[in-house]
C-alpha cells in the first residue's frame, strides 16, 4: 500500500521539488587513452588476471585482457606490480571532522536533538581537510561522508569522488544516493539520557525510529493525497526537511546506513525495517555481526565492519579479528571494510589483509581476489554506485589504483591514482601529488 | 601449508602445557642480540630460561618440542604505553583506573601510581598476549593535571605485580592539556618548574608531603614521558630535562623529526606512532610517515605505541609501515624488544642463553599484517593461545549447531 504511494510521490517530488539542490559540479580532470600492462589484475567483484593489460580511455575502463590501442595511449608498465579498481569507503568523517580537529571544525554531529534527519553532512564539509590527500594517496578514489552517531538519525551522507576542489559539489559522486546515516545503542541514548531526554534506553531509541517513520509515512501520505488531488482548491503540504529524508529513505531513494554493534539490536533493526517497509543497506561497525551473519546474508544486508577494533564502549566488547571474515562466509554476503577513522582509510588494503588473515587462520580460504571485494564491488554495492565503479569492468568509471606489489601486505603502497581515467596521485611524481590550502604554507622554514 | 604448521603446534601445546622443558626446533631466531640472526636454530628452556641454542639439540626424553618450521622467533613484543590491566572496556568508568581528575585537592600527584590498580586478570592482557605482546608500559593517562601520575613496565605473565624496571612519570605538555590547567602551555611549565621547587622546599602549594617525596625520588630513579608533538614543545622539555638532569622520552612526538639533531644529542628517545601523518592540531603539522625514519638516521633512538589499549596488538602494523617508510626492518623490530627494555629497564630481552624465555614463532615475517603468533611461550610455557576472543570465535564459528551457541564452550 505504502509502495504504491510511493511510487506517486516519486514523480511528484521530480516535478515540483527542485529536482537536486546543491548538485555534483564534479568535472573528471583531464585524461589521456592509458594502458596498463603485465600486472597482476583483481578486478575487484573476484575475479583475477595474471600478466594482464588493462585500457582506460575517455574515463572509463575499455576492456581488460586484449582490445585495440589509441596510438596516443600513455603505456604504463605494471610488470611485478598489482591493479585493483579505486578503494571505497563507505564510511568517512573527513571534511566534518577535519584536520585539524579544532572545536571550530567539529561538523560532524548536530547533537541537539535526537531526530535530526534534515542536516546533510555535504552542507558541514571542509573540502580543505589534508585526509582527503592522505585517502588518494593510500588509493582511496570514492567515499561516502556520513555525519556522526549521536543522533538516532543523524542526517543525510554524501557520497564524493576523491578528488582535491574547492568546493564539496566538485566532488559529489554523481547519480550516487545519499545515505541516511541512524544509529543503534549507546550513543544516542547516552548522549540524550544524560540530558534527561528522550532517549536514555535502548527501548527508548526504537520508539523513537518507530515514531519519526510514522510521521514519515504520514508525510508521503499528505503529499499522495495532494498529487491525487485535482490541486486547484488546495495549499502543497508545507515542506519538512526531516521529513523529506525520512520518505527518501522509506521509499528507497535514499540507502540506509545504520550504525549499530550488537546482534540483537540489528535484528531488532531488521524487524523494524519490515514494519516499515524500507530497507536496510549497511549495517556500520557491527562488532556482533559475525552472530548473525547467515541474517545479514538472508537479507541482503552489507556489514561494514573493522579489522580489530573493539573494547572502546560496553557495545564493542565482543569483537573479534574473525568478524568480517565470518561475515563474509554465507551466500550472497556482503563484507565491507570501512574506515571511520582519517589514519585507517589511508590503508584499508591492510585492513582488509588483516581480516583475511584472520579469516585464513581458522581454516578458511580467503584469497586476495576475494578480500579485495570487501573495499571495492561490495562497499560500491553499500553505496548504490555498483553500476559506476568498484569493479574493473568496461564501461565502468576508470577508477584504478597501481600497486608496487600486493596490496595485501604493510609494505604495499599506491604508485598510481586514477580517478575517472585521470592520474589524481603518483607517488614519484611530486607534481602529482596534491596538497591543501589548509598545508600550504605551514613551516615553510623547516626543511622537509 | 601455513595451517598445518599452525595445527601442529596447538596440538603439541594442548597435549602437554605443563611441561617444564622445552624444546623450540627449526627456528629462524631473530636474538636481537650480537649473535643477530641465527637461522635453523633449536632453542633449549629449561625452569622458563634459554638453556642452550644451537644448530641440533637432540631432545631428551618426554620434552616436548615445536617445530618452528624455519618461521620467525623473536622476543615477546612490547605493545606501547597501554592501561592494559587498567581499562577493561574505555568507556565503562567503573571499570577504569588510569587517570585521576577532579580530586578534591588542586594538587599535582607525582605520587599517584595506576600500578596499584592493576588487574591481571582483565580480558585484555590475554587478548595481547596471544597476538605476540609480552609486555607494557603501563601508562598515567591525561586527566587534569599536568602531572598525570606514574606508571612502570609489566609482564603480561597474569601475575598480580608482575611489574619489572623503572617507574615512569607522565607528564603533559600540549595545547589541549595547557587548556585545562590554566590557558598557556606557559602555565604548564611554570607550574612544572615551581613543583621541582617545592620538592626540595617547606612549601606545599602544588605537592603534598607525600608528592614532594615521590617526586624527588622519581626526579632520581625514573624516566620522566613527556607527553607532546610541536618541535617548540619537545626543544622546552630537552632543556627541562638538561636543567634537572632527568631521564626522559617524549611520547608522541609528530615534529620530533624537526629536532632530531637535538633529540640525538640529549638520547631522549622518542615513542612514536608512525601512522601519524596529519596534522591534528596545531601541535602536528609537521606529522610525516617517515617520522620514524629521519629520527633513527639522526642517531634517535624510537619505540612505538598506538596511544590504543583494546587494540595495542596494532604495534606491529605501526613498525611495518615505518620499515614501508624507511626505517630498517631489524630497527623496528629492536623497538619493540631491546629499546623498551633499554629504556625502562627490566629484561633486556635479548635471546640469549641465560635470558627469560620470553618469545613468539610467528606465522611469517613478524612485521606483516597477514601475520599472526603462531605461538606464544612466556617464561618458558607455551601459551594456551586462548583468550575471550578466541573463544568467542570459537563458538560463533560452527555453522548451524543443533544447540544455542550458549552450550558451544571452547
Amino acid at each position: 500500500m505504502h509502495r504504491l504511494i510511493a511510487a506517486a510521490a516519486v514523480v511528484f517530488t521530480q516535478t515540483t521539488f527542485a529536482a537536486e539542490p546543491f548538485p555534483s559540479t564534479y568535472e573528471p580532470a583531464a585524461s589521456q587513452p592509458t594502458l596498463i600492462k603485465n600486472a597482476t589484475i583483481l578486478t575487484g567483484d573476484g575475479g583475477r588476471l595474471e600478466q594482464a593489460s588493462l585500457l582506460m580511455a575517455n574515463g572509463k575502463v575499455q576492456w581488460l585482457g586484449s582490445g585495440d590501442i589509441p596510438a596516443d595511449a600513455a603505456v604504463i608498465d605494471a610488470d611485478g606490480k598489482w591493479v585493483t579498481p579505486g578503494i571505497i569507503d563507505v564510511h568517512s568523517h573527513l571534511g566534518v571532522y577535519p584536520s585539524p580537529g579544532v572545536r571550530a571544525h567539529s561538523d560532524g554531529n548536530e547533537a541537539t536533538a535526537p531526530v535530526t534527519a534534515e542536516v546533510w553532512a555535504e552542507h558541514s564539509i571542509w573540502p580543505q581537510d589534508p585526509g582527503f590527500t592522505r585517502a588518494l594517496a593510500g588509493g582511496i578514489t570514492s567515499l561516502q561522508i556520513l555525519p556522526g552517531s549521536a543522533n538516532l538519525f543523524g542526517g543525510r551522507g554524501v557520497t564524493l569522488k576523491n578528488l582535491p576542489a574547492t568546493t564539496y559539489q566538485a566532488m559529489k559522486f554523481p547519480g550516487a544516493p545519499h545515505g541516511l546515516k541512524m544509529a543503534c545503542g549507546e550513543n544516542p541514548k547516552r548522549v540524550y539520557g544524560g540530558r534527561t531526554k528522550a532517549p536514555s534506553t535502548r527501548m527508548g531509541n526504537v520508539a523513537a525510529y518507530r515514531t519519526a517513520w510514522i510521521k514519515a509515512q504520514n508525510y508521503i501520505d499528505e503529499w499522495a493525497a495532494y498529487e491525487a488531488s485535482d490541486k486547484a482548491d488546495k495549499k502543497a503540504p508545507l515542506r519538512d526537511l526531516e521529513l523529506e529524508t525520512l520518505a527518501g529513505a522509506l521509499k528507497g531513494e535514499i540507502l540506509v546506513h545504520m550504525h549499530c554493534y550488537r546482534a540483537d539490536e540489528m535484528m531488532t533493526i531488521l524487524d523494524m525495517a519490515k514494519e516499515f517497509g524500507y530497507r536496510v543497506s549497511t549495517f556500520h561497525h557491527g562488532v556482533e555481526a559475525y552472530k548473525i551473519a547467515d541474517e545479514l546474508a538472508e537479507q541482503g544486508v552489507c556489514g561494514a565492519l573493522w579489522a580489530d577494533w573493539w573494547g572502546f564502549k560496553m557495545e564493542a566488547y565482543d569483537g573479534i579479528q574473525e568478524n568480517i571474515a565470518l561475515v563474509d562466509r554465507p551466500k550472497g554476503s556482503c563484507s565491507v571494510v570501512h574506515s571511520d577513522s582519517d589514519e585507517g582509510i589511508q590503508r584499508l588494503n591492510q585492513e582488509a589483509a588483516k581480516a583475511m588473515a584472520r579469516g585464513n587462520a581458522v581454516g578458511m580460504d580467503i584469497t586476495p581476489e576475494h578480500a579485495i571485494r570487501w573495499v571495492t564491488s561490495n562497499a560500491a554495492k553499500s553505496l548504490g554506485i555498483e553500476q559506476h565503479t568498484g569493479t574493473l569492468a568496461p564501461g565502468l568509471m576508470a577508477d584504478v589504483v597501481i600497486w608496487n606489489q600486493n596490496p595485501f601486505s604493510v609494505y604495499a603502497k599506491a604508485d598510481q591514482v586514477f580517478i575517472d581515467g585521470a592520474m589524481a596521485y603518483d607517488r614519484n611524481n611530486p607534481e602529482l601529488q596534491p596538497i591543501t590550502d589548509f598545508e600550504l604554507g605551514q613551516l615553510a622554514e623547516v626543511a622537509r | 601449508m601455513k595451517h598445518l604448521l599452525l595445527t601442529a603446534i596447538f596440538c603439541v601445546i594442548s597435549a602437554t602445557s605443563q611441561a617444564q622443558d622445552l624444546l623450540i626446533t627449526n627456528a629462524t631466531l631473530h636474538t636481537m642480540g650480537k649473535a643477530g640472526v641465527v637461522q635453523n636454530a633449536d632453542i633449549l628452556i629449561k625452569h622458563g630460561k634459554i638453556e642452550r641454542i644451537a644448530k641440533k639439540i637432540t631432545p631428551h626424553h618426554g620434552i616436548e618440542v615445536i617445530d618452528a618450521a624455519g618461521k620467525p622467533v623473536t622476543p615477546a613484543f612490547f605493545a606501547g604505553i597501554t592501561s592494559a590491566g587498567l581499562s577493561e572496556v574505555e568507556m565503562v568508568y567503573e571499570a577504569v583506573d588510569s587517570e585521576y581528575k577532579e580530586l578534591y585537592t588542586d594538587l599535582m600527584h607525582p605520587e599517584f601510581d595506576v600500578r596499584t590498580a592493576y588487574n591481571p586478570h582483565s580480558s585484555v592482557v590475554p587478548i595481547t598476549r596471544v597476538e605476540g605482546f609480552g609486555y607494557t608500559l603501563l601508562g598515567a593517562t591525561r586527566g587534569d593535571r599536568t602531572i598525570s601520575g606514574q606508571g612502570g613496565m609489566v609482564r603480561f605473565d597474569g601475575g598480580y605485580s608482575s611489574f619489572e624496571g623503572k617507574s615512569a612519570v607522565f607528564v603533559e605538555l600540549s595545547g589541549y592539556a595547557a587548556e585545562q590547567v590554566g590557558g598557556s602551555r606557559a602555565v604548564q611549565w611554570m607550574l612544572l618548574q615551581e613543583a621541582f621547587a617545592e620538592m626540595n622546599s617547606d612549601e606545599a602549594n602544588l605537592l603534598s608531603p607525600m608528592g614532594k617525596k615521590a617526586l624527588k625520588k622519581a626526579a632520581k630513579e625514573s624516566v620522566f614521558v613527556f607527553n607532546t608533538h610541536r618541535a617548540a614543545d619537545i626543544v622546552q622539555v630537552l632543556k627541562f630535562v638538561d636543567q634537572h638532569n632527568l631521564s626522559a622520552v617524549i611520547n608522541g612526538g609528530r615534529e620530533a623529526w624537526m629536532v632530531a639533531p637535538a633529540l640525538a644529542e640529549a638520547r631522549v628517545p622518542v615513542i612514536l606512532n608512525s601512522l601519524d601523518n596529519l596534522p591534528t592540531d596545531f601541535d602536528s603539522l609537521g606529522a610525516r610517515m617517515d617520522n620514524a625514519a629521519l629520527l633513527h638516521q639522526a642517531g634517535v633512538s624510537i619505540l612505538f605505541s598506538s596511544g590504543e589499549t583494546h587494540n595495542s596488538r596494532k604495534v606491529r602494523q605501526l613498525a611495518g609501515n615505518a620499515v614501508s617508510y624507511g626505517l630498517p626492518h631489524d630497527v623496528a623490530l629492536a623497538a619493540m624488544t631491546v629499546t623498551p627494555a633499554n629504556v625502562f629497564g627490566g629484561g633486556n630481552r635479548v635471546l640469549s642463553v641465560g635470558a627469560a624465555a620470553d618469545l613468539v614463532i610467528w606465522s611469517g615475517d613478524p612485521l606483516e599484517v597477514t601475520t599472526v603468533a603462531a605461538q606464544v611461550v612466556m617464561g618458558g610455557i607455551p601459551d594456551t593461545m586462548q583468550s575471550r576472543q578466541t573463544k568467542l570465535r570459537d563458538r560463533y564459528l560452527p555453522q548451524q549447531p543443533d544447540m544455542p551457541r550458549a552450550y558451544i564452550k571452547p
